[in-house]
């Protein structure tokens, strides 16, 4: 440790209440703090804090009385709230059982993917994508996780009043590239405006439909022992472009969003093995819920080599910055394949031809032990459970 | 408990009475405060906590422990020196010397015991 | 922090609630972020070890230059040397050696841990936070018991000096006073925490605001004391995976993945369970 060269000036010497700075400071006019204004500070705007004195509350707040951000976010919580209330709320009406992120319909001996999905991400534009490319690939992708190919998209807008209508031409052009490429029609679409206050500056939903290929059958429950996992390429880049620009975590990083179709990749795989038994996209609550939906679905475990699993290095720098598991951190762009072990080799060749597979791996096998667990062979040797996300993936910054 | 951590200088300026950086850390860059540690320069680096730079690392005392670190397992450990390797890397690239004179490990498929 | 069970509720309910509760990187953003705000009340959980503890101070001191009268900081500091010597002044002790936590040495160094390791004759080294530097203070510790030795050996010297980070011990000292400490689960160490200096108490929102006195209570089932003490393993308490889990934990211990309850959740749940043994069934070979 280099000696105590800068002098501490003694703050309390003065009558004046304010200390002076701690170390010698090459501008000894007090100035203000390290960017005071610059700073994109959370806008103030909006109520007085709540009384402090209330929220001591004297009184136990029921459990789970009300929502928290973490019911959305894809993990633990987003799956009790489905089990515990909508599920059993809209029991009559589901007949099929628990509904997922995509169903299959017989119509007229053809087989349809149905879904919908709404986008509520804020800021609307970030690296490597938007709002409306984001709506229109994670619909895509919903119907491809059926083993379906997109037939055609609805585009609904909730938008808040004060939206700059350049910022909607440019989602909307957007939404019509990100069709483009994943070769898919908007065919309907709806328009509301709410008042300032009642939306993030634009919600997007986004309906589809698709046909499942002939003799292709897919379901979470259909995962086998012995079953090779495969994974489309590095996880982690949508979660943490997101979360660089997030208000009060801003951080520089040369990411961009993996958002992308992967119609064409579940085309490829489907192609090189009919048979396929599980298809996923980990989106949020990342690689680790999607695999744990999978277990427990299924009723098998997952066993995952830890140094298989294709990490960024800025990816692996953010997570360790702000103390996340890349395992919980969301994709946009990736999928996991769960095929029969004597197809793996053909599966991984065909994915790899394919621009969104090129760095496709197979990270774990589907095993009889630990039935509904993941697990991971961790670098250093050790196992170690891989848990669904709980609730909000929170920044732990100590 | 307290997570820090390492990070390269890539640039200070001093901004008020603060001596504030950017420090990279593998690709993502994050401001922090140097007040805690004067004496480092652009280039060197250092142990981030919470936004403050709170230690200066030792380059040859990094490299000591990896040469330890990886006569314990010479291939199967590297990937897990990663940030290690980060740390030190730079300017002291690793010796062969080292990784020849250790003995021979587990297969990496098969890891430490 | 958001998650961590307070007596009725946590943050992220009284988020849910209308709270308006943020995480911030850095304590300065937390001064920002009421330099930019006057009209509003702006309250920091300065919370951690000695590691957190210069960057706490260096808030409330730079709330101080710049005249802030609408941030305040509760303030919950634990120090280290404390609470081993609780530990090991307990007749259920059952530590035989200790890692220093390196980034807490980061700052204070270790001059604070010889005594204790004289003392006590603990060994205690002073370890990084690698998975490598993890089992290379093990190993160390493990050779000194060994050969009978009780000493204070770094294994993080790429990051740790013996006299730790002066400058920053000497605005955590301008700023805080050294006091009694209540430790969740524990109880009362004497000494064994930091509370702001008089000359700062403006920046004290126990002083600003009127919250009485605060009395927190633990699940009854909760063992997160003697767990933390080593007296008792997760696997010893009945809370533990049924009552109690990363979804809904009913002490700190749960909380984050390094907690001790949280980490036997994650490694031992289903697989091939450790044994509750005793760590003090492991013999200690003569030398």
């Amino acid at each position: 440790m280099s000696p105590d060269r800068r002098p501490m000036a003694d703050p309390f010497a003065g009558p004046s209440a304010a200390p002076t700075e701690p170390f010698a400071a090459p501008d000894p006019a007090g100035s203000a703090l390290p960017d005071p204004a610059g700073s994109a500070l959370p806008n103030s705007a909006g109520s007085a804090l709540p009384n402090p004195a209330n929220l001591a509350c004297p009184a136990p707040i029921p459990e789970r009385a009300r929502v928290l951000l973490g019911h959305g976010s894809g993990g633990q919580l987003s799956a009790a709230l489905m089990r515990e209330v909508i599920g059993p709320a809209l029991a009559a009406a589901t007949p099929g059982g628990p509904l997922n992120d995509a169903a299959v319909v017989e119509v007229a001996g053809q087989r349809l993917a149905f879904t919908t999905d709404s986008f509520v991400v804020s800021p609307l534009e970030f690296p490597g994508g938007d709002i409306g490319e984001l709506a229109v690939n994670g619909t895509v992708n919903d119907l491809a996780m059926m083993g379906a190919q997109p037939l055609a998209l609805s585009l609904a807008y909730v938008i808040e009043e004060g939206l700059p209508i350049e910022d909607l031409r440019r989602v909307t052009e957007s939404v019509a590239r990100a069709a483009g490429r994943a070769g898919v029609r908007i065919v309907t679409g709806d328009t509301k405006v709410v008042g300032r206050g009642a939306a993030d500056g634009l919600f997007v939903n986004t309906a589809g439909i698709g046909l499942v290929a002939v003799g292709v059958s897919v379901g979470a429950d259909r995962a086998a022992v012995g079953d090779a996992v495969i994974l489309s390429g590095p996880i982690g880049l949508h979660g943490i472009a997101i979360m660089s620009i997030r208000e009060g975590l801003d951080f520089e990083v040369e990411i961009a969003s993996d958002t992308q179709p992967l119609n064409g990749l579940v085309a490829a795989i489907v192609a090189a093995c009919p048979a396929v038994h599980v298809l996923r996209d980990p989106t949020r609550g990342g690689l680790a819920s999607a695999l744990n939906e999978i277990a427990s679905a299924s009723g098998l475990g997952i066993e995952l080599r830890e140094e298989t699993i294709p990490i960024p290095g800025p990816v692996h720098a953010a997570c360790e910055m702000l103390g996340l598991d890349p395992l919980h951190v969301a994709n946009e762009g990736k999928l996991v394949a769960i095929v029969p072990a004597s197809s793996a080799e053909a599966v991984l060749v065909a994915m790899r031809a394919v621009p969104e597979g090129v760095e496709a791996v197979e990270i774990g096998r589907v095993v009889a032990d630990h039935p509904s667990m993941v697990t991971i062979r961790t670098i250093v040797g050790s196992q170690r459970i891989v848990d669904m996300l709980v609730g909000e993936q929170l920044p732990r910054i100590c | 408990m307290c997570l820090g951590i390492p990070g390269k200088v890539v640039e200070i300026r001093d901004d008020g009475p603060l001596r504030m950086a950017r420090v990279d850390f593998g690709g993502v860059r994050k401001e922090a405060c140097l007040a805690y540690l004067p004496e480092v320069q652009l280039g060197d680096y250092v142990i981030v906590h919470v936004g403050f730079a709170i230690s200066q690392l030792d380059e040859e005392e990094a490299m000591k422990t990896l040469e330890i670190l990886r006569m314990l397992d010479p291939e199967g450990m590297d990937m897990e020196l990663g940030s290690m390797v980060e740390e030190a890397a730079p300017k002291a690239p690793r010796p062969p010397a080292a990784a020849e004179a250790a003995p021979a490990g587990p297969p990496p498929a098969s890891g430490p015991a | 922090m958001l998650r961590v069970p307070g007596s009725t509720t946590d943050l992220l309910s009284l988020k849910a609630r209308g709270a308006d509760v943020r995480i911030v990187y850095s304590p300065l953003d937390a001064v920002r972020i009421a330099a930019a705000n006057p009209d509003r009340q702006v309250v920091f959980f300065a919370i951690g070890f000695e590691t957190t503890a210069p960057a706490n101070a260096m808030a409330v001191w730079q709330a101080a230059r710049l005249g802030l009268d609408n941030f305040t900081v509760l303030v919950s500091h634990v120090l280290v040397p404390p609470a081993m010597c609780a530990i090991l002044e307990s007749p259920t002790c059952q530590v035989q050696a200790f890692l220093a936590a390196g980034h807490v040495c980061a700052v204070m160094g270790w001059t604070e841990y010889e005594p204790i390791a004289a003392r006590y004759h603990v060994p205690i080294v002073v370890t990084g936070f690698e998975p490598l530097d993890l089992l290379e203070g093990i190993l160390m510790a493990i050779r000194q018991l060994e050969s009978g030795r009780a000493e204070v050996e770094n294994q993080y010297a790429r990051a740790v000096k013996r006299e730790g980070n002066l400058q920053a011990q000497k605005t955590v000292f301008r700023v805080f006073d050294i006091g009694d400490r209540k430790w969740r689960g524990i109880g009362m160490i004497p000494a064994s925490g930091y509370h702001l200096r008089p000359e700062f108490a403006r920046f004290d929102a126990e002083e600003r605001f009127d919250v009485g006195t605060i009395h927190t209570s633990e699940h009854p089932a909760c063992i997160a004391g003697q767990i933390l003490q080593g007296t008792k393993t997760p696997l010893d308490c009945t809370a533990y995976g049924v009552l109690c889990s990363p979804q809904k934990p009913l002490g700190a211990p749960m909380v984050s993945s390094e907690g001790v309850c949280s980490a036997y959740h994650a490694a031992g749940r289903g697989l091939a369970t450790p044994r509750a043994v005793p760590l003090f069934e492991l013999t200690r070979s003569e030398p």
